[in-house]
Protein backbone atom coordinates (compact mmCIF):
# COMPACT_ATOMS: atom_id res chain seq x y z
CA UNK A 1 0.00 0.00 0.00
CA UNK A 2 2.74 2.43 0.95
CA UNK A 3 4.70 1.40 -2.12
CA UNK A 4 1.69 2.03 -4.33
CA UNK A 5 1.10 5.36 -2.68
CA UNK A 6 4.72 6.41 -3.20
CA UNK A 7 4.69 5.35 -6.84
CA UNK A 8 1.41 7.22 -7.34
CA UNK A 9 2.98 10.30 -5.85
CA UNK A 10 6.00 10.02 -8.12
CA UNK A 11 3.78 9.51 -11.18
CA UNK A 12 1.64 12.54 -10.32
CA UNK A 13 4.67 14.75 -9.90
CA UNK A 14 6.29 13.52 -13.10
CA UNK A 15 3.06 14.31 -14.94
CA UNK A 16 2.52 17.87 -13.70
CA UNK A 17 6.17 18.86 -13.53
CA UNK A 18 6.64 17.39 -16.99
CA UNK A 19 3.91 19.74 -18.21
CA UNK A 20 5.50 22.62 -16.31
CA UNK A 21 8.77 21.87 -18.12
CA UNK A 22 6.91 21.96 -21.41
CA UNK A 23 5.71 25.45 -20.53
CA UNK A 24 9.08 26.68 -19.31
CA UNK A 25 11.41 25.16 -21.87
CA UNK A 26 10.19 26.93 -25.04
CA UNK A 27 9.51 30.13 -23.08
CA UNK A 28 13.01 30.33 -21.64
CA UNK A 29 14.55 29.30 -24.95
CA UNK A 30 12.84 32.18 -26.76
CA UNK A 31 13.54 34.70 -24.01
CA UNK A 32 17.21 33.68 -23.87
CA UNK A 33 17.51 34.87 -27.47
CA UNK A 34 16.98 38.38 -26.20
CA UNK A 35 20.48 38.28 -24.71
CA UNK A 36 22.25 36.74 -27.69
CA UNK A 37 23.89 38.12 -30.81
CA UNK A 38 22.12 37.24 -34.03
CA UNK A 39 24.98 35.02 -35.16
CA UNK A 40 24.70 32.90 -32.01
CA UNK A 41 20.93 32.56 -32.41
CA UNK A 42 21.29 31.39 -35.99
CA UNK A 43 24.09 28.93 -35.33
CA UNK A 44 22.29 27.65 -32.24
CA UNK A 45 25.26 28.16 -29.94
CA UNK A 46 24.33 27.05 -26.45
CA UNK A 47 26.96 28.92 -24.46
CA UNK A 48 27.19 32.32 -26.05
CA UNK A 49 28.28 35.72 -24.76
CA UNK A 50 25.53 37.74 -23.08
CA UNK A 51 24.65 41.04 -24.70
CA UNK A 52 22.26 43.91 -24.04
CA UNK A 53 22.53 45.15 -27.62
CA UNK A 54 19.07 43.83 -28.59
CA UNK A 55 17.43 45.92 -25.89
CA UNK A 56 19.47 48.98 -26.85
CA UNK A 57 18.52 48.58 -30.50
CA UNK A 58 14.88 47.97 -29.68
CA UNK A 59 14.38 50.78 -27.21
CA UNK A 60 16.79 53.53 -28.18
CA UNK A 61 17.62 53.17 -31.86
CA UNK A 62 16.18 55.82 -34.17
CA UNK A 63 14.41 53.31 -36.43
CA UNK A 64 12.67 51.60 -33.56
CA UNK A 65 9.32 52.76 -32.21
CA UNK A 66 9.07 50.08 -29.56
CA UNK A 67 9.51 52.25 -26.50
CA UNK A 68 6.66 54.36 -27.84
CA UNK A 69 4.58 51.20 -28.48
CA UNK A 70 5.07 50.13 -24.87
CA UNK A 71 3.99 53.55 -23.62
CA UNK A 72 0.92 53.38 -25.88
CA UNK A 73 0.05 49.96 -24.46
CA UNK A 74 0.42 51.23 -20.92
CA UNK A 75 -1.67 54.35 -21.59
CA UNK A 76 -4.47 52.43 -23.31
CA UNK A 77 -4.53 49.68 -20.67
CA UNK A 78 -4.48 52.08 -17.69
CA UNK A 79 -7.23 54.35 -19.07
CA UNK A 80 -9.55 51.62 -20.27
CA UNK A 81 -9.13 49.59 -17.06
CA UNK A 82 -9.88 52.64 -14.91
CA UNK A 83 -13.12 53.32 -16.81
CA UNK A 84 -14.19 49.67 -16.71
CA UNK A 85 -13.58 49.36 -12.97
CA UNK A 86 -15.42 52.57 -12.06
CA UNK A 87 -18.55 51.90 -14.08
CA UNK A 88 -18.58 48.14 -13.49
CA UNK A 89 -18.31 48.55 -9.70
CA UNK A 90 -21.21 51.00 -9.55
CA UNK A 91 -23.40 48.90 -11.82
CA UNK A 92 -22.49 45.68 -10.00
CA UNK A 93 -23.53 47.24 -6.69
CA UNK A 94 -26.88 48.29 -8.10
CA UNK A 95 -27.52 44.97 -9.86
CA UNK A 96 -26.24 42.85 -7.02
CA UNK A 97 -27.59 44.64 -3.95
CA UNK A 98 -30.53 46.83 -4.91
CA UNK A 99 -33.99 46.14 -6.22
CA UNK A 100 -33.83 46.69 -9.98
CA UNK A 101 -36.78 46.05 -12.30
CA UNK A 102 -36.38 42.84 -14.33
CA UNK A 103 -36.69 44.60 -17.68
CA UNK A 104 -33.55 46.57 -16.77
CA UNK A 105 -31.58 43.81 -15.09
CA UNK A 106 -31.92 40.89 -17.53
CA UNK A 107 -31.13 42.69 -20.79
CA UNK A 108 -27.92 44.06 -19.24
CA UNK A 109 -26.76 40.76 -17.73
CA UNK A 110 -27.93 38.63 -20.66
CA UNK A 111 -26.24 40.81 -23.23
CA UNK A 112 -23.04 40.98 -21.14
CA UNK A 113 -22.95 37.18 -21.05
CA UNK A 114 -23.60 36.79 -24.77
CA UNK A 115 -21.33 39.62 -25.88
CA UNK A 116 -18.45 38.27 -23.80
CA UNK A 117 -18.61 34.95 -25.60
CA UNK A 118 -19.00 36.22 -29.17
CA UNK A 119 -15.78 36.38 -31.20
CA UNK A 120 -14.20 39.83 -31.13
CA UNK A 121 -13.46 39.49 -34.82
CA UNK A 122 -17.14 39.62 -35.72
CA UNK A 123 -17.24 43.15 -34.26
CA UNK A 124 -13.97 44.72 -35.39
CA UNK A 125 -15.22 45.42 -38.91
CA UNK A 126 -18.12 47.44 -37.57
CA UNK A 127 -15.94 49.25 -35.02
CA UNK A 128 -13.56 50.19 -37.81
CA UNK A 129 -16.39 51.58 -39.94
CA UNK A 130 -17.99 53.44 -37.02
CA UNK A 131 -14.82 55.10 -35.74
CA UNK A 132 -13.78 56.01 -39.28
CA UNK A 133 -17.17 57.55 -39.96
CA UNK A 134 -16.72 60.07 -37.14
CA UNK A 135 -13.06 60.63 -37.94
CA UNK A 136 -11.68 59.00 -34.80
CA UNK A 137 -10.09 55.92 -36.30
CA UNK A 138 -6.47 55.58 -35.20
CA UNK A 139 -6.90 57.78 -32.12
CA UNK A 140 -6.43 56.77 -28.51
CA UNK A 141 -10.12 57.44 -27.85
CA UNK A 142 -11.25 54.78 -30.30
CA UNK A 143 -8.96 52.06 -28.90
CA UNK A 144 -9.61 52.94 -25.26
CA UNK A 145 -13.41 53.08 -25.54
CA UNK A 146 -13.48 49.88 -27.59
CA UNK A 147 -11.34 48.15 -24.97
CA UNK A 148 -13.79 49.38 -22.34
CA UNK A 149 -16.79 47.76 -23.99
CA UNK A 150 -14.79 44.62 -24.75
CA UNK A 151 -13.72 44.11 -21.11
CA UNK A 152 -16.89 45.45 -19.50
CA UNK A 153 -18.70 42.07 -19.23
CA UNK A 154 -15.70 40.55 -17.46
CA UNK A 155 -15.48 43.53 -15.08
CA UNK A 156 -19.21 43.42 -14.45
CA UNK A 157 -19.28 39.69 -13.62
CA UNK A 158 -16.17 39.87 -11.46
CA UNK A 159 -17.49 42.80 -9.42
CA UNK A 160 -20.93 41.21 -9.25
CA UNK A 161 -19.42 38.07 -7.69
CA UNK A 162 -17.57 40.19 -5.11
CA UNK A 163 -20.69 42.28 -4.36
CA UNK A 164 -22.89 39.20 -3.93
CA UNK A 165 -20.38 37.70 -1.50
CA UNK A 166 -20.89 40.56 0.99
CA UNK A 167 -23.12 39.71 3.97
CA UNK A 168 -26.75 40.70 3.59
CA UNK A 169 -27.06 42.01 7.17
CA UNK A 170 -24.71 44.96 6.64
CA UNK A 171 -26.89 46.37 3.91
CA UNK A 172 -30.03 45.77 5.93
CA UNK A 173 -28.54 47.59 8.88
CA UNK A 174 -27.44 50.48 6.69
CA UNK A 175 -30.93 50.74 5.21
CA UNK A 176 -32.44 50.79 8.72
CA UNK A 177 -30.13 53.66 9.61
CA UNK A 178 -31.64 55.56 6.72
CA UNK A 179 -28.80 55.34 4.24
CA UNK A 180 -29.69 56.33 0.71
CA UNK A 181 -28.48 54.20 -2.22
CA UNK A 182 -25.46 56.35 -2.91
CA UNK A 183 -24.51 56.47 0.77
CA UNK A 184 -24.76 52.67 0.91
CA UNK A 185 -22.44 52.44 -2.05
CA UNK A 186 -19.82 54.88 -0.79
CA UNK A 187 -19.86 54.02 2.92
CA UNK A 188 -20.68 50.31 2.94
CA UNK A 189 -20.09 48.52 -0.35
CA UNK A 190 -17.09 50.42 -1.68
CA UNK A 191 -14.81 49.95 1.37
CA UNK A 192 -15.70 46.25 1.50
CA UNK A 193 -15.03 45.37 -2.13
CA UNK A 194 -11.74 47.22 -2.43
CA UNK A 195 -9.84 43.90 -2.43
CA UNK A 196 -12.09 42.61 -5.19
CA UNK A 197 -11.56 45.81 -7.16
CA UNK A 198 -7.80 45.28 -7.05
CA UNK A 199 -8.19 41.71 -8.33
CA UNK A 200 -10.48 42.85 -11.14
CA UNK A 201 -8.16 45.75 -12.01
CA UNK A 202 -5.19 43.41 -12.34
CA UNK A 203 -7.03 40.99 -14.60
CA UNK A 204 -8.61 43.60 -16.82
CA UNK A 205 -5.33 45.46 -17.16
CA UNK A 206 -3.76 42.22 -18.42
CA UNK A 207 -6.61 41.67 -20.90
CA UNK A 208 -6.33 45.17 -22.28
CA UNK A 209 -2.53 45.00 -22.40
CA UNK A 210 -2.69 41.65 -24.26
CA UNK A 211 -5.34 42.60 -26.79
CA UNK A 212 -4.28 42.16 -30.38
CA UNK A 213 -7.37 42.11 -32.62
CA UNK A 214 -8.77 45.50 -31.59
CA UNK A 215 -5.41 47.25 -31.51
CA UNK A 216 -4.49 45.74 -34.88
CA UNK A 217 -7.55 47.15 -36.60
CA UNK A 218 -8.06 50.44 -34.75
CA UNK A 219 -4.58 51.86 -34.15
CA UNK A 220 -2.50 54.01 -36.47
CA UNK A 221 1.33 53.99 -36.47
CA UNK A 222 1.24 56.74 -33.81
CA UNK A 223 -1.05 54.84 -31.43
CA UNK A 224 0.21 51.31 -32.18
CA UNK A 225 0.48 49.09 -29.09
CA UNK A 226 3.22 46.58 -28.25
CA UNK A 227 1.42 43.37 -29.38
CA UNK A 228 0.79 44.86 -32.83
CA UNK A 229 4.43 45.92 -33.07
CA UNK A 230 5.61 42.42 -32.10
CA UNK A 231 3.38 40.88 -34.77
CA UNK A 232 4.94 43.25 -37.30
CA UNK A 233 8.46 42.15 -36.32
CA UNK A 234 7.52 38.52 -36.74
CA UNK A 235 6.30 39.05 -40.28
CA UNK A 236 9.23 41.01 -41.63
CA UNK A 237 11.17 39.27 -44.36
CA UNK A 238 14.45 39.47 -42.46
CA UNK A 239 13.32 38.64 -38.94
CA UNK A 240 15.41 40.31 -36.24
CA UNK A 241 15.21 37.41 -33.80
CA UNK A 242 17.11 39.06 -30.98
CA UNK A 243 15.07 42.26 -30.96
CA UNK A 244 11.85 40.30 -31.31
CA UNK A 245 12.75 38.18 -28.27
CA UNK A 246 13.65 41.32 -26.35
CA UNK A 247 10.28 42.87 -27.25
CA UNK A 248 8.52 39.69 -26.19
CA UNK A 249 10.33 39.75 -22.86
CA UNK A 250 9.41 43.39 -22.20
CA UNK A 251 5.76 42.82 -23.11
CA UNK A 252 5.30 39.98 -20.62
CA UNK A 253 6.69 41.96 -17.69
CA UNK A 254 3.21 42.98 -16.40
CA UNK A 255 2.08 39.35 -16.52
CA UNK A 256 5.18 38.21 -14.63
CA UNK A 257 4.75 40.85 -11.94
CA UNK A 258 1.11 39.83 -11.56
CA UNK A 259 2.00 36.16 -11.12
CA UNK A 260 4.64 37.00 -8.53
CA UNK A 261 2.53 39.43 -6.54
CA UNK A 262 -1.06 38.39 -7.03
CA UNK A 263 -1.23 34.70 -7.81
CA UNK A 264 -4.25 34.24 -5.58
CA UNK A 265 -6.03 37.16 -7.23
CA UNK A 266 -5.66 35.72 -10.72
CA UNK A 267 -6.82 32.25 -9.77
CA UNK A 268 -9.83 33.69 -7.93
CA UNK A 269 -10.67 36.09 -10.74
CA UNK A 270 -10.33 33.51 -13.48
CA UNK A 271 -12.47 31.03 -11.58
CA UNK A 272 -15.13 33.67 -10.88
CA UNK A 273 -15.14 34.62 -14.55
CA UNK A 274 -15.25 31.07 -15.80
CA UNK A 275 -18.04 29.50 -13.82
CA UNK A 276 -20.55 32.27 -14.56
CA UNK B 1 -28.48 61.17 9.60
CA UNK B 2 -31.25 61.90 7.16
CA UNK B 3 -33.61 63.44 9.65
CA UNK B 4 -33.39 66.82 7.93
CA UNK B 5 -34.28 65.43 4.51
CA UNK B 6 -37.84 64.71 3.52
CA UNK B 7 -38.64 61.11 2.52
CA UNK B 8 -39.73 62.21 -0.96
CA UNK B 9 -36.29 63.67 -1.60
CA UNK B 10 -34.61 60.42 -0.54
CA UNK B 11 -36.80 58.40 -2.90
CA UNK B 12 -35.97 60.72 -5.77
CA UNK B 13 -32.25 60.52 -4.94
CA UNK B 14 -32.40 56.74 -4.77
CA UNK B 15 -34.01 56.61 -8.19
CA UNK B 16 -31.36 58.95 -9.52
CA UNK B 17 -28.66 56.58 -8.22
CA UNK B 18 -30.25 53.63 -10.01
CA UNK B 19 -30.24 55.51 -13.28
CA UNK B 20 -26.78 57.03 -12.90
CA UNK B 21 -25.10 53.79 -11.84
CA UNK B 22 -26.51 51.72 -14.67
CA UNK B 23 -26.51 54.30 -17.45
CA UNK B 24 -22.76 54.16 -18.34
CA UNK B 25 -22.82 50.38 -18.73
CA UNK B 26 -26.04 50.52 -20.74
CA UNK B 27 -24.69 53.29 -23.00
CA UNK B 28 -21.43 51.43 -23.68
CA UNK B 29 -23.30 48.24 -24.49
CA UNK B 30 -25.84 49.96 -26.70
CA UNK B 31 -23.48 52.19 -28.65
CA UNK B 32 -20.40 49.96 -28.99
CA UNK B 33 -21.81 46.45 -29.01
CA UNK B 34 -25.54 46.57 -29.74
CA UNK B 35 -25.40 49.16 -32.50
CA UNK B 36 -22.48 47.41 -34.28
CA UNK B 37 -24.67 44.32 -34.74
CA UNK B 38 -27.33 46.46 -36.48
CA UNK B 39 -24.60 48.28 -38.37
CA UNK B 40 -23.18 44.99 -39.68
CA UNK B 41 -26.65 43.83 -40.63
CA UNK B 42 -27.21 47.07 -42.56
CA UNK B 43 -23.80 47.06 -44.25
CA UNK B 44 -24.29 43.47 -45.37
CA UNK B 45 -26.87 44.62 -47.94
CA UNK B 46 -24.41 47.01 -49.57
CA UNK B 47 -21.41 46.92 -51.79
CA UNK B 48 -18.97 49.40 -50.30
CA UNK B 49 -16.23 50.91 -52.38
CA UNK B 50 -13.49 53.23 -51.18
CA UNK B 51 -12.79 56.16 -53.47
CA UNK B 52 -10.24 58.71 -52.38
CA UNK B 53 -10.82 57.99 -48.72
CA UNK B 54 -14.60 58.26 -48.94
CA UNK B 55 -16.93 55.28 -48.92
CA UNK B 56 -19.47 54.77 -51.69
CA UNK B 57 -22.45 52.62 -50.85
CA UNK B 58 -24.43 50.67 -53.46
CA UNK B 59 -27.49 48.75 -52.30
CA UNK B 60 -27.30 45.21 -53.66
CA UNK B 61 -29.93 43.40 -51.58
CA UNK B 62 -29.06 39.85 -50.65
CA UNK B 63 -26.23 39.47 -53.12
CA UNK B 64 -23.53 39.27 -50.43
CA UNK B 65 -25.40 36.40 -48.76
CA UNK B 66 -25.99 34.75 -52.10
CA UNK B 67 -22.27 34.88 -52.77
CA UNK B 68 -21.36 33.68 -49.27
CA UNK B 69 -23.63 30.64 -49.37
CA UNK B 70 -23.27 29.64 -53.01
CA UNK B 71 -19.91 30.79 -54.31
CA UNK B 72 -17.61 31.10 -51.31
CA UNK B 73 -15.13 28.30 -50.59
CA UNK B 74 -12.46 29.76 -48.27
CA UNK B 75 -14.91 30.80 -45.53
CA UNK B 76 -16.52 27.35 -45.45
CA UNK B 77 -13.11 25.68 -45.32
CA UNK B 78 -12.58 27.97 -42.31
CA UNK B 79 -15.86 26.83 -40.74
CA UNK B 80 -14.80 23.21 -41.13
CA UNK B 81 -11.36 23.90 -39.65
CA UNK B 82 -12.84 25.88 -36.78
CA UNK B 83 -15.12 22.97 -35.85
CA UNK B 84 -12.30 20.41 -36.14
CA UNK B 85 -10.11 22.76 -34.11
CA UNK B 86 -12.72 23.25 -31.36
CA UNK B 87 -13.57 19.56 -30.95
CA UNK B 88 -9.94 18.42 -30.99
CA UNK B 89 -8.39 21.02 -28.71
CA UNK B 90 -11.18 20.90 -26.12
CA UNK B 91 -11.11 17.09 -25.97
CA UNK B 92 -7.34 17.04 -25.48
CA UNK B 93 -7.44 19.87 -22.93
CA UNK B 94 -10.16 18.18 -20.91
CA UNK B 95 -8.47 14.76 -20.85
CA UNK B 96 -5.04 16.18 -20.04
CA UNK B 97 -6.29 18.78 -17.56
CA UNK B 98 -8.57 16.36 -15.75
CA UNK B 99 -5.91 13.63 -15.51
CA UNK B 100 -3.35 16.02 -14.09
CA UNK B 101 -5.86 17.46 -11.62
CA UNK B 102 -6.85 13.97 -10.50
CA UNK B 103 -3.21 12.97 -10.03
CA UNK B 104 -2.44 16.08 -7.99
CA UNK B 105 -5.63 15.72 -5.91
CA UNK B 106 -4.88 12.10 -5.02
CA UNK B 107 -1.13 12.14 -4.63
CA UNK B 108 -0.32 15.75 -3.95
CA UNK B 109 2.52 17.51 -5.65
CA UNK B 110 5.66 19.24 -4.50
CA UNK B 111 5.93 23.00 -4.82
CA UNK B 112 2.27 23.86 -5.40
CA UNK B 113 2.82 27.63 -5.41
CA UNK B 114 5.62 27.52 -7.97
CA UNK B 115 3.67 25.00 -10.02
CA UNK B 116 0.57 27.22 -10.08
CA UNK B 117 2.77 30.16 -11.05
CA UNK B 118 4.21 28.25 -14.01
CA UNK B 119 0.75 27.04 -15.06
CA UNK B 120 -0.58 30.60 -14.99
CA UNK B 121 2.14 31.76 -17.36
CA UNK B 122 0.46 30.77 -20.66
CA UNK B 123 -2.87 32.14 -19.38
CA UNK B 124 -1.66 35.65 -18.63
CA UNK B 125 1.00 36.36 -21.25
CA UNK B 126 -0.37 38.02 -24.41
CA UNK B 127 -1.57 35.47 -27.02
CA UNK B 128 0.46 37.27 -29.66
CA UNK B 129 3.58 36.55 -27.62
CA UNK B 130 2.61 32.87 -27.52
CA UNK B 131 2.24 32.95 -31.30
CA UNK B 132 5.64 34.60 -31.66
CA UNK B 133 7.27 32.10 -29.33
CA UNK B 134 5.93 29.07 -31.15
CA UNK B 135 6.69 30.57 -34.54
CA UNK B 136 10.31 30.69 -33.39
CA UNK B 137 10.21 27.23 -31.79
CA UNK B 138 8.60 25.71 -34.89
CA UNK B 139 10.76 27.69 -37.29
CA UNK B 140 12.14 25.52 -40.05
CA UNK B 141 15.83 26.26 -39.79
CA UNK B 142 16.72 27.65 -36.38
CA UNK B 143 13.70 26.49 -34.40
CA UNK B 144 14.08 24.59 -31.15
CA UNK B 145 11.82 21.75 -32.34
CA UNK B 146 13.91 20.95 -35.39
CA UNK B 147 17.18 21.46 -33.51
CA UNK B 148 16.06 18.77 -31.08
CA UNK B 149 15.02 16.45 -33.92
CA UNK B 150 18.42 16.86 -35.53
CA UNK B 151 20.14 16.05 -32.24
CA UNK B 152 18.37 12.72 -32.21
CA UNK B 153 19.32 12.16 -35.84
CA UNK B 154 15.76 12.55 -37.15
CA UNK B 155 14.57 14.45 -40.20
CA UNK B 156 13.41 18.01 -39.67
CA UNK B 157 9.73 18.80 -40.06
CA UNK B 158 8.16 21.84 -41.69
CA UNK B 159 5.74 22.34 -38.81
CA UNK B 160 3.90 25.38 -40.16
CA UNK B 161 4.54 25.11 -43.90
CA UNK B 162 3.37 21.57 -44.60
CA UNK B 163 -0.41 21.60 -45.29
CA UNK B 164 -0.83 18.16 -43.72
CA UNK B 165 0.77 19.21 -40.43
CA UNK B 166 0.05 22.94 -40.10
CA UNK B 167 -3.42 22.63 -38.51
CA UNK B 168 -2.13 20.04 -36.05
CA UNK B 169 0.72 22.40 -35.13
CA UNK B 170 -1.69 25.27 -34.50
CA UNK B 171 -3.93 22.97 -32.44
CA UNK B 172 -0.91 21.84 -30.46
CA UNK B 173 -0.14 25.45 -29.53
CA UNK B 174 -3.73 26.01 -28.41
CA UNK B 175 -3.74 22.81 -26.33
CA UNK B 176 -0.44 23.89 -24.76
CA UNK B 177 -1.98 27.32 -24.11
CA UNK B 178 -5.25 26.31 -22.42
CA UNK B 179 -4.67 22.94 -20.73
CA UNK B 180 -3.26 24.68 -17.61
CA UNK B 181 -6.50 26.67 -17.31
CA UNK B 182 -8.61 23.50 -17.50
CA UNK B 183 -6.27 21.90 -14.98
CA UNK B 184 -6.78 24.75 -12.48
CA UNK B 185 -10.58 24.66 -12.93
CA UNK B 186 -10.69 20.88 -12.53
CA UNK B 187 -8.42 20.94 -9.48
CA UNK B 188 -10.59 23.60 -7.84
CA UNK B 189 -13.64 21.44 -8.62
CA UNK B 190 -12.07 18.28 -7.22
CA UNK B 191 -10.94 20.04 -4.07
CA UNK B 192 -14.41 21.39 -3.42
CA UNK B 193 -15.94 17.89 -3.43
CA UNK B 194 -17.19 16.79 -0.05
CA UNK B 195 -14.60 14.47 1.57
CA UNK B 196 -17.19 12.72 3.71
CA UNK B 197 -19.31 11.83 0.71
CA UNK B 198 -16.21 10.55 -1.06
CA UNK B 199 -15.14 8.44 1.92
CA UNK B 200 -18.60 6.93 2.33
CA UNK B 201 -18.80 6.12 -1.37
CA UNK B 202 -15.34 4.55 -1.33
CA UNK B 203 -16.65 1.72 0.86
CA UNK B 204 -18.74 0.48 -2.06
CA UNK B 205 -16.09 0.36 -4.75
CA UNK B 206 -12.79 -1.36 -5.19
CA UNK B 207 -9.87 0.06 -7.06
CA UNK B 208 -8.88 3.41 -8.45
CA UNK B 209 -10.63 3.19 -11.83
CA UNK B 210 -13.95 2.17 -10.31
CA UNK B 211 -13.70 5.05 -7.92
CA UNK B 212 -13.03 7.51 -10.75
CA UNK B 213 -15.76 6.07 -12.94
CA UNK B 214 -18.54 5.65 -10.41
CA UNK B 215 -17.85 8.39 -7.88
CA UNK B 216 -15.57 11.19 -9.07
CA UNK B 217 -16.87 11.55 -12.62
CA UNK B 218 -20.57 11.71 -11.69
CA UNK B 219 -19.86 14.24 -8.93
CA UNK B 220 -17.70 16.34 -11.23
CA UNK B 221 -20.07 16.18 -14.20
CA UNK B 222 -21.60 19.67 -13.73
CA UNK B 223 -18.15 21.31 -13.53
CA UNK B 224 -16.91 19.29 -16.50
CA UNK B 225 -19.96 20.20 -18.57
CA UNK B 226 -19.64 23.92 -17.86
CA UNK B 227 -15.91 23.86 -18.62
CA UNK B 228 -16.44 22.03 -21.92
CA UNK B 229 -19.09 24.49 -23.08
CA UNK B 230 -17.02 27.47 -21.94
CA UNK B 231 -13.89 26.20 -23.70
CA UNK B 232 -15.69 25.26 -26.94
CA UNK B 233 -17.26 28.69 -27.22
CA UNK B 234 -13.96 30.41 -26.42
CA UNK B 235 -12.13 28.27 -28.96
CA UNK B 236 -14.39 29.81 -31.64
CA UNK B 237 -12.56 33.04 -30.82
CA UNK B 238 -9.19 31.78 -32.05
CA UNK B 239 -7.42 34.45 -34.09
CA UNK B 240 -4.17 35.84 -32.67
CA UNK B 241 -2.17 32.63 -32.88
CA UNK B 242 -3.43 31.78 -36.35
CA UNK B 243 -2.64 35.30 -37.55
CA UNK B 244 0.94 34.98 -36.38
CA UNK B 245 1.70 31.32 -36.98
CA UNK B 246 0.24 30.65 -40.40
CA UNK B 247 -2.18 33.41 -41.49
CA UNK B 248 -4.58 30.66 -42.49
CA UNK B 249 -2.12 28.96 -44.83
CA UNK B 250 -0.66 27.06 -46.47
CA UNK B 251 -3.63 27.17 -48.85
CA UNK B 252 -6.65 26.88 -46.57
CA UNK B 253 -5.00 24.35 -44.23
CA UNK B 254 -5.35 26.53 -41.13
CA UNK B 255 -8.06 28.94 -42.25
CA UNK B 256 -10.49 29.79 -39.43
CA UNK B 257 -13.65 31.91 -39.64
CA UNK B 258 -12.16 34.80 -37.70
CA UNK B 259 -9.28 35.02 -40.09
CA UNK B 260 -11.61 34.94 -43.11
CA UNK B 261 -13.52 37.89 -41.67
CA UNK B 262 -10.32 39.80 -40.99
CA UNK B 263 -8.95 39.19 -44.47
CA UNK B 264 -12.18 40.14 -46.21
CA UNK B 265 -12.52 43.38 -44.23
CA UNK B 266 -8.99 44.58 -43.88
CA UNK B 267 -6.90 43.04 -46.67
CA UNK B 268 -9.47 42.93 -49.45
CA UNK B 269 -11.47 46.00 -48.36
CA UNK B 270 -14.79 44.23 -48.95
CA UNK B 271 -16.78 45.87 -46.19
CA UNK B 272 -20.22 44.71 -47.33
CA UNK B 273 -19.18 41.12 -47.92
CA UNK B 274 -17.18 41.04 -44.67
CA UNK B 275 -20.28 42.29 -42.83
CA UNK B 276 -22.37 39.47 -44.27
CA UNK B 277 -19.72 37.00 -43.06
CA UNK B 278 -19.71 38.62 -39.61
CA UNK B 279 -23.50 38.51 -39.38
CA UNK B 280 -23.70 34.81 -40.31
CA UNK B 281 -20.89 33.92 -37.87
CA UNK B 282 -22.35 36.09 -35.12
CA UNK B 283 -25.82 34.58 -35.31
CA UNK B 284 -24.56 31.01 -35.64
CA UNK B 285 -22.43 31.34 -32.51
CA UNK B 286 -25.09 33.27 -30.58
CA UNK B 287 -27.54 30.47 -31.35
CA UNK B 288 -25.01 27.88 -30.13
CA UNK B 289 -24.52 29.81 -26.89
CA UNK B 290 -28.25 30.17 -26.26
CA UNK B 291 -28.85 26.46 -26.96
CA UNK B 292 -25.96 25.48 -24.67
CA UNK B 293 -27.35 27.66 -21.88
CA UNK B 294 -30.72 26.02 -22.41
CA UNK B 295 -29.21 22.55 -22.02
CA UNK B 296 -27.38 23.62 -18.86
CA UNK B 297 -30.48 25.22 -17.35
CA UNK B 298 -32.57 22.15 -18.13
CA UNK B 299 -30.02 19.86 -16.47
CA UNK B 300 -29.97 22.08 -13.41
CA UNK B 301 -33.77 22.05 -13.18
CA UNK B 302 -33.84 18.27 -13.57
CA UNK B 303 -31.33 17.92 -10.76
CA UNK B 304 -33.30 20.20 -8.48
CA UNK B 305 -36.46 18.23 -9.19
CA UNK B 306 -34.80 14.97 -8.10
Amino acid sequence: MTLRRTSGRVAANVLVWGYAAMILLPTLWVLSNAFKYKIDIITGATLSPVTWSNFEQLLFSRQSQFLWNLLNSAFVAVSSTAIVIVIATMAAFTLGRLRVPGWVRWPILGWALLFQMLPTLTFVGSWYVMWSAIGLHGTYISVILTHVVHNLPMGLFLMLSFMSALPHEIFQAARMDGCSNSQMFWRVAFPLVRGGMIAATALIFIFSWSDFAIALTLTSPATMTAPVAIATFAQEYDIRYGEMAAGTLLSIVPALILILVGQRFIVRGLLAGAVK
Amino acid sequence: MNTMIKPGVVIRRNKRWLVLSLAPVAVFFLVLSGFPVLNLLGLSFFDVEWREGAAEFNYIGLENYHRLFLEETIYWAGVRNTLVFAVTVVTCQMVLGFSMALAVKRAGSVGRTILTGIFLLPIVIPPIVIGTMWRLVMGREFGLANTLLRWFGLNEVDWLGNPDIALASVMFVDIWHWTPFVFLLMLAGLESLDEEVLDAARLDVTGFWQEVRHIVLPLMLPTILITVIFRVILSFKVFDEVYLLTSGGPGTATEVVNFSIYRTFFRQDQVGYGSAMSVVTLFAIALTIILARGVLARRRNAEEAE
